[in-house]
C-alpha cells in the first residue's frame, strides 16, 4: 500500500495511527477509566445525600448505636456492621486455607489429565448465582447443619463457650451465613491461588529441586513466598464478595438486627438489612438510615480493600526482597 | 492493507461493540424505573383474542353486565402505576383481560413494594400507585389531592408447625403473648385456655416473622396493637417493626420454610399464600368473641364489619372489626391511588373506566386467586370516588348505574 523507504509526513503518521487504532483506543480506554471514577464520584454522592436526614437524628453515634427500631425512628449499624465484619470473617477463615490448597493441586500436584477437569469445576462453582447457594443453603444445608452439628454441640458445649450457646432452633444464624459465604468465596481464592502460582518462573522451583528439596519443601519455600501478594489478593477478593453478598446471606443469616455472642443465633448484614428494608420504607428516616448503612458499608469495603492493598505492598517487599 | 492491520481494525470493531453494549444496558438499567411505558406491541395482539377471552370474565362477575363494553372500546391511552407486590398477581390478571375490553389501553403495573409506590406517585412519576398501608397524613400533606380507591381485601394467617397437634385457636392477646417472647412454650396456659381438650406438647415456642419490610407485616402488628397495649407501646406496628423475639425469614416462602422445617415454630403469611399452598390456617378470636378461620367470606366481612366507621376518604384500618359475627379479625384493604385531577383526558377516561370495570366485573378474578373482594356497600363508596376525577373541572367518569 505505502511505498516504505518515503519520508512519511506528519498528517501521513496520524492516519497511520488512526487506522491502527492507537489513538481511537487509546481514548476510548481512557474514557472507560475516567467513567469508573465518575461512578464512584455520583454513588457516594447519591449515598451522601440519601443519609442527609439520619446523618443529622444520629450522627456519628449511628455506629454505635444498637437499636434498630423502624417504628420509633431508633437506628443504629452496630448490629449489622458485627454480622457482615463476623460472616464475612469466619468465611474467610474457613475458605482460605482450602482455596490456597486447591490452587495448590491444581497448578503443581494434579495430574495434567485431571487438572482441565478439576479447574473447570472450580470455575463452575463460583458461576453459580447467590439465590441457588441460598436456597440450597435452606432446603438442604440448614436442616443437615442443624440437627447433625448446631443442636448437638449447643448441648455439650453451649454452656461453657458463649459463642455456641442454644437454643439452635430454626438453624439460621452467623454461623450458617459464614459457611455458605465460605463456600461461595472459595472458588474465588482458589481460582486466583492457582493462577498466581503457575505463573511462578519454572527456575524458582528447580533451583531447590537442584538442591535436594522434596515436594512439600518447593511448595512452601519457593512458590509460596513468590505468590503470596497474588494469594492475599484473591483472598480479599473473596472477602470482597462476602463483605457484599446480599441474597444468600439474607436467606440463610436470620434477619435479625441484633448483637448476640453465639454464632447459631440470628444476625443481619448490612446488605440484607438494606436490600429487605429498603423497598418497603415508610418514613424518610428509616430509608435515610438505610442509605446511611449503605454508606457504612462502603466504608467497610473500602477500609477492607486498604488493608489489603497494604498487606499486599509488604508482603510483595518481603517476597521481592527474598528474591 | 496489511492482514495484521484487519486484524487490528477487527479487534477496534469488537471493543467499540462491547462498549455499545454496556452503554445499552446501562441505559436499560435506567430505563427500568416505574416511567417506563407499556410497549404497544401488546395491544395488536390482545384485539386478536379480544373475542376468545372476553367471555371468561362474565359469569364470575358480580357487578351489572358488560353493556358499557362500547364505552371501553373507545378508549386509547397507555397508564403506568407502581406499588404494593400483594396484589400484584391480580392486577396483572386484571389488565390481562381488560385488553379485550379495551384493546387500546395499555396499563403497566409494576409491583416495587407499598413504599416505593407511594413515592413514584406523590412524585408524579407514575398515573396511579398501589399501597396496602393508607397514606400518613404527612405523605398527603405532599399530595393532597390523592384519592384512596380500595381494591380488594387482604389478610394474615398465621401458621405453625407442631407435630401431632392440629386445628389450633388462637385469641388476639396470646398471640400478642407469643410475639412478645411471654409464652414460651406451646403447653402454656393462655394457649390451652384458647383450646380447651387440645394436649399441648411441652415444647418450646419459636417466632418467625417477616424480616422484609411488607405489608402483611403492617397489618398482623396492626392487629396486635390494638388487642395488646402492651405490644402497641412495646412495638407498634408498620410494615418493619423491632421484634422483641424470633427470627427474620425473607417473604411468604421464607417464612413458610423456616416454620415448617422447624417444630415448635409459629409465623405469619398472607393468606393467599397459605390458600395457594394449603397451609393450616388457625381460627382467631375476633371481637364478638368467636373464633372465625380465615376465608375470603369471612375476610370480607371484617370490611362489612367497619361500615359504621368508614372514614370519607377511605383510608381506614379493618383489623379486629368491631361488629361482624363471623369477621376474621387480620384483615386490610389494598388501595389504588389515584388523582382528583388530571390534565390528560384520554388518561383519566382511561384509568376510572379500568377501575370501574375491576370493582364491577373483576370479583370472579379476585376469587378465583384467593382474594377477598369488597363488600358491595364499600364497592359503591369506591365508585363514587372515581365519579370525582375531573379534567379541567370537568368529572371524566360517570357510574352508568345510577
Amino acid at each position: 500500500m505505502i511505498a516504505t523507504g518515503q519520508p512519511v509526513s506528519r498528517s501521513h503518521r496520524l492516519r497511520r495511527r488512526l487506522r491502527h487504532g492507537d489513538v481511537p483506543f487509546r481514548l476510548l480506554a481512557a474514557t472507560f477509566a475516567f467513567v469508573v471514577v465518575a461512578l464512584l464520584v455520583a454513588i457516594v454522592g447519591v449515598a451522601w445525600d440519601g443519609s442527609a436526614a439520619a446523618r443529622e437524628a444520629f450522627g456519628l453515634r449511628f455506629l454505635t448505636r444498637t437499636a434498630w427500631n423502624p417504628v420509633a425512628g431508633e437506628f443504629g449499624a452496630l448490629p449489622a456492621i458485627y454480622g457482615t465484619i463476623v460472616s464475612s470473617a469466619i468465611a474467610l477463615l474457613l475458605a482460605a486455607p482450602p482455596g490456597i490448597m486447591i490452587g495448590i493441586f491444581l497448578s503443581d500436584l494434579s495430574p495434567a489429565r485431571l487438572r482441565g477437569p478439576l479447574s473447570l469445576m472450580v470455575e463452575l462453582l463460583a458461576a453459580i448465582p447467590s439465590v441457588v447457594y441460598g436456597m440450597w443453603g435452606i432446603f438442604v444445608f440448614i436442616p443437615f447443619f442443624r440437627g447433625a452439628i448446631a443442636e448437638p454441640v449447643s448441648r455439650a458445649l453451649g454452656d461453657t463457650v458463649p459463642f455456641l450457646a442454644g437454643p439452635v432452633t430454626v438453624g439460621r444464624g452467623l454461623l450458617v451465613a459464614g459457611i455458605i459465604l465460605a463456600i461461595m468465596i472459595l472458588p474465588t481464592i482458589a481460582a486466583v491461588s492457582r493462577d498466581v502460582l503457575s505463573v511462578v518462573p519454572t527456575h524458582q522451583r528447580e533451583a531447590l529441586l537442584a538442591l535436594g528439596a522434596t515436594r512439600w519443601e518447593v511448595i512452601r519455600h519457593a512458590l509460596l513466598p513468590y505468590a503470596r501478594a497474588g494469594i492475599v489478593g484473591g483472598m480479599m477478593l473473596g472477602l470482597g464478595r462476602a463483605l457484599g453478598e446480599t441474597m444468600a446471606a439474607t436467606m440463610v443469616i436470620g434477619n435479625t438486627p441484633r448483637i448476640d455472642p453465639s454464632l447459631f443465633q440470628p444476625a443481619t448484614t448490612a446488605a440484607s438489612l438494606i436490600a429487605s428494608q429498603l423497598p418497603t420504607t415508610n418514613t424518610e428516616l428509616h430509608s435515610s438510615a438505610l442509605v446511611y448503612l449503605a454508606l457504612v458499608l462502603f466504608l467497610i469495603t473500602l477500609l477492607a480493600n486498604s488493608i489489603a492493598r497494604l498487606l499486599v505492598w509488604r508482603v510483595a517487599g518481603a517476597a521481592g526482597g527474598r528474591r | 492493507m496489511t492482514a495484521q492491520s484487519w486484524k487490528r481494525l477487527g479487534a477496534l470493531i469488537a471493543l467499540l461493540m462491547v462498549a455499545a453494549m454496556v452503554l445499552v444496558a446501562c441505559g436499560g438499567g435506567s430505563d427500568s424505573t416505574p416511567t417506563a411505558a407499556g410497549g404497544d406491541g401488546a395491544t395488536s395482539t390482545a384485539i386478536g383474542e379480544a373475542s376468545t377471552s372476553a367471555p371468561a370474565g362474565s359469569p364470575t362477575g358480580t357487578g351489572g353486565s358488560t353493556s358499557n363494553g362500547g364505552a371501553h372500546s373507545d378508549l386509547q391511552a397507555n397508564l403506568t402505576g407502581s406499588g404494593a407486590s400483594f396484589p400484584d398477581p391480580l392486577y396483572q390478571r386484571w389488565i390481562e383481560e381488560y385488553k379485550s375490553v379495551a384493546p387500546g389501553v395499555t396499563i403497566n403495573y409494576q409491583s416495587v413494594g407499598s413504599g416505593q409506590g407511594k413515592n413514584d406517585f406523590i412524585s408524579g412519576v407514575t398515573d396511579f400507585g398501589g399501597t396496602d398501608a393508607y397514606m400518613t397524613d404527612e405523605e398527603l400533606a405532599e399530595a393532597p389531592d390523592t384519592l384512596h380507591i380500595p381494591t380488594v381485601l387482604g389478610a394474615v394467617t398465621v401458621t405453625y408447625n407442631l407435630p401431632g397437634v392440629d386445628d389450633l385457636r388462637f385469641s388476639g392477646p396470646t398471640l400478642a403473648g407469643i410475639f412478645l417472647g411471654q409464652i414460651t412454650t406451646w403447653n402454656d396456659p393462655a394457649i390451652a385456655a384458647d383450646n380447651p381438650g387440645v394436649e399441648l406438647p411441652d415444647q418450646p415456642i419459636t417466632v418467625v416473622y417477616r424480616s422484609d419490610g411488607s405489608g402483611t407485616t403492617a397489618i398482623f402488628t396492626d392487629y396486635l396493637s390494638k388487642v395488646s397495649e402492651e405490644w402497641a407501646s412495646q412495638v407498634g406496628s408498620g410494615t418493619a417493626v423491632q421484634w422483641p423475639v424470633g427470627i427474620g425469614a425473607e417473604k411468604n416462602p421464607g417464612v413458610t420454610a423456616a416454620v415448617q422445617q422447624t417444630p415448635g415454630a409459629i409465623g405469619y403469611v398472607e393468606l393467599i399464600y397459605a390458600l395457594a399452598n394449603d397451609l393450616p390456617a388457625p381460627a382467631i378470636k375476633n371481637a364478638a368473641g368467636n373464633y372465625v378461620t380465615p376465608s375470603l367470606e369471612s375476610v370480607s366481612e371484617a370490611a362489612a364489619g367497619f361500615l359504621a366507621d368508614l372514614p370519607d376518604d377511605l383510608r381506614v384500618s379493618i383489623t379486629n372489626p368491631p361488629e361482624g359475627e363471623n369477621a376474621y379479625p387480620i384483615a386490610g384493604f389494598t388501595w389504588i391511588l389515584v388523582r382528583g385531577q388530571y390534565d390528560d383526558e384520554a388518561k383519566a377516561r382511561a384509568l376510572t373506566e379500568f377501575l370501574y370495570w375491576a370493582l364491577t366485573e373483576g370479583d370472579g378474578y379476585a376469587e378465583e386467586l384467593h382474594y377477598a373482594p369488597l363488600p358491595d356497600p364499600v364497592k359503591e363508596l369506591a365508585i363514587q370516588k372515581l365519579e370525582q376525577i375531573t379534567v379541567g373541572g370537568t368529572p371524566v367518569f360517570t357510574s352508568p348505574a345510577q
